[in-house]
């Protein structure tokens, strides 16, 4: 990075700490913190959209639909998340490549389970053979956020539900006296109305949410965690940067960038819900603004 | 190929170590579906482990630190509440490696000198994950509690303690005979959510810092090598799904004895009601 870092062993501490905190590696490191932006700026919206389709299932007034909204929602709360994080993408992944197995290699007449491999023809494999490495890092992590959005959304519907209905009957009872349809009052009353009674759920959801990008690294995913272990794990003399364990400072600063996020969403849910009560007749929850 | 009974013999106790059954753990297609059902099981040895303890000692850290939470003086306040804050605020998963790689840079034998005699404590078993994750989730169980049973010392009503200061009880006696009571019957329904994301946060133990020595781990650790093994999810996870369904509501069973005990002096529509709300990760 620097002209004077060609021989880090003879330099004095401040440009030997300025050389070390620029290497690849690091730079690396730092993009990992990018990666945990990305996940929740792609997973929120995507978990509130399944939270709202899985909302208005369970209001399904077509039985089917609402057992499929109730049924999403208590199995993923019901079963511990951790299961699920790892679970769906490797089950997502083998279920991708079993259906295009079925499609482009119909007269493959060898078991796909032999054993303990699973194996599917070549052209079957997804990402396809051969392809660069981003292609890999790419479908896993699509596959993590589909984890992510699979159980958030679960959570959000929930939320939702509930404060669709806390949005008060008379209010409904209203809109269908001014002779509005099912769907005119849902849109004009009672989607303006609810997000007050969600958010405060919502917030929750997203504090969750952070504090669940760490288990990124379970999927093998070069994530922060990753980044920290390696980089602050011993450097012996063969390296360019020698340095002691060091892996305690790497996580103290990953610990002090979640306290950052979870710190800096509270004061902006704060300031949300101080807007969003603005002109309501509703008192804010006691502790919601707090 | 192993027969059920076999397998029961090598595996329901190997989490203990290497010397209470099988020494190896079942490697590739000598996997069968028993040794999956009941090295899992034994797993779950470490999972109540953590959980007992974790709760039965973060239970009274809690209460103090909930109480000096809610004290009018700052410099008691203040610690109490920045405590909360960090671990509250903060990925249990990251606490995890940033304790386990605290406690390594701890020097192996530290001496005390009480002056007459030096007593030398043993540093190492920190880095097991039996005494060190237990202690990360000590801390991290207290400060949600902490958090929990603030809120409810909050909303004790004022004239149950105004009550109480008329009857001539104050300090320790009143906080014993009413303040506490109360904290714990208005903090109950979510306590038990607490006692229950406590028991899944276990399964983050061998996953994230802590090695697990001699194989030795919990039951989400050994669901995770079958898959790693096998390469079928759809057996090992079901599996320690149900397991973790069965012990969520063995908890929940427990707790509604001892809330029935917390509230048997009210009339029944009045009993604060327990809500399964779970959300796990911390």
């Amino acid at each position: 990075m620097f002209g004077f870092c060609d021989d880090p062993s003879v330099l004095p501490q401040w440009q030997w700490f300025a050389c070390f905190l620029t290497t690849q590696t690091h730079f690396a490191f730092y993009r990992s913190f990018g990666v945990v932006m990305l996940l929740l700026v792609i997973v929120a919206p995507a978990a509130l959209a399944m939270g709202f389709l899985g909302a208005l299932a369970i209001r399904s007034r077509f039985p089917p639909l609402a057992w499929v909204g109730h049924g999403y929602v208590n199995i993923v709360r019901g079963v511990p998340d951790i299961v699920f994080f790892l679970f769906v993408p490797i089950a997502v992944g083998q279920g991708i490549e079993w259906t295009l197995h079925q499609i482009v290699c119909p007269d493959w007449d060898q078991p796909i389970r032999q054993g303990n491999d699973f194996i599917v023809c070549r052209e079957a494999r997804v990402p396809p053979v051969n392809s660069p490495r981003w292609m890999h890092d790419l479908y896993g992590f699509a596959l993590a956020v589909l984890a992510y959005a699979l159980v958030f959304g679960a959570f959000a519907a929930n939320t939702l539900h509930g404060a669709m209905k806390a949005v008060p009957r008379a209010q409904m009872e209203t809109a269908e006296a001014y002779g509005m349809s099912r769907g005119q009052a849902f849109r004009r009353v009672m989607l303006p109305q609810m997000w007050v009674y969600a958010l405060p759920g919502l917030s929750n959801i997203w504090q969750i949410l952070i504090k669940a990008t760490p288990l990124l690294f379970l999927l093998g995913i070069q994530d922060i965690v990753f980044w920290a272990r390696e980089l602050g794990g011993e450097k012996t003399a063969l390296f360019r940067f020698q340095h002691p364990d060091w892996r305690v400072w790497y996580f103290l600063a990953v610990l002090v960038f979640y306290l950052l996020l979870t710190w800096v969403s509270e004061k902006f849910f704060g300031r949300l819900m101080a807007r969003a009560l603005r002109g309501q007749g509703v008192q804010p929850r006691s502790g919601a603004a707090a | 190929m192993r027969t059920c009974a076999e397998s029961f013999e090598a595996y329901i106790l190997r989490a203990l170590g290497r010397d209470f059954g099988e020494r190896l753990l079942p490697r590739g297609l000598d996997i069968t579906l028993c040794d999956q059902i009941f090295l899992i099981a034994s797993g779950l040895i470490w999972n109540v482990y953590f959980a007992v303890f974790a709760v039965g000692i973060g239970f009274f850290l809690a209460t103090g630190v909930a109480v000096a939470k809610a004290d009018p003086r700052g410099w008691i306040s203040r610690p109490a509440s920045a405590f909360i804050f960090v671990f509250r605020g903060s990925p249990l998963f990251i606490q995890f490696f940033f304790f386990y790689s605290a406690f390594l840079l701890l020097p192996r034998g530290i001496e005390i000198n009480l002056g007459f005699v030096t007593l030398t404590a043993d540093t190492s078993a920190l880095t097991r994950a039996q005494v060190g994750g237990l202690i990360v989730l000590v801390l991290n169980t207290t400060a949600y509690s902490a958090e929990l049973f603030h809120g409810a010392l909050r909303a004790i009503p004022r004239g149950d303690l105004e009550a109480a200061e008329a009857y001539g009880m104050s300090g320790f006696t009143r906080f014993r005979r009413i303040t506490f009571p109360t904290m714990l019957r208005l903090a109950w329904p979510s306590y038990t959510n607490e006692a229950i994301f406590l028991t899944h946060a276990t399964t983050l133990v061998f996953l994230s810092a802590f090695p697990a020595r001699q194989q030795s781990g919990e039951a989400f650790f050994y669901a995770r090598y079958f898959v790693d093994q096998t390469f079928n999810p759809f057996v090992a996870y079901p599996l320690v799904a149900l397991y973790f369904i069965l012990l969520t509501l063995a908890i929940i069973g427990l707790f509604a004895l001892a809330g029935r005990r917390l509230n048997r002096h009210l009339p029944k529509e009045r009993r604060a009601r327990y809500r399964f709300r779970p959300q796990y990760i911390r």
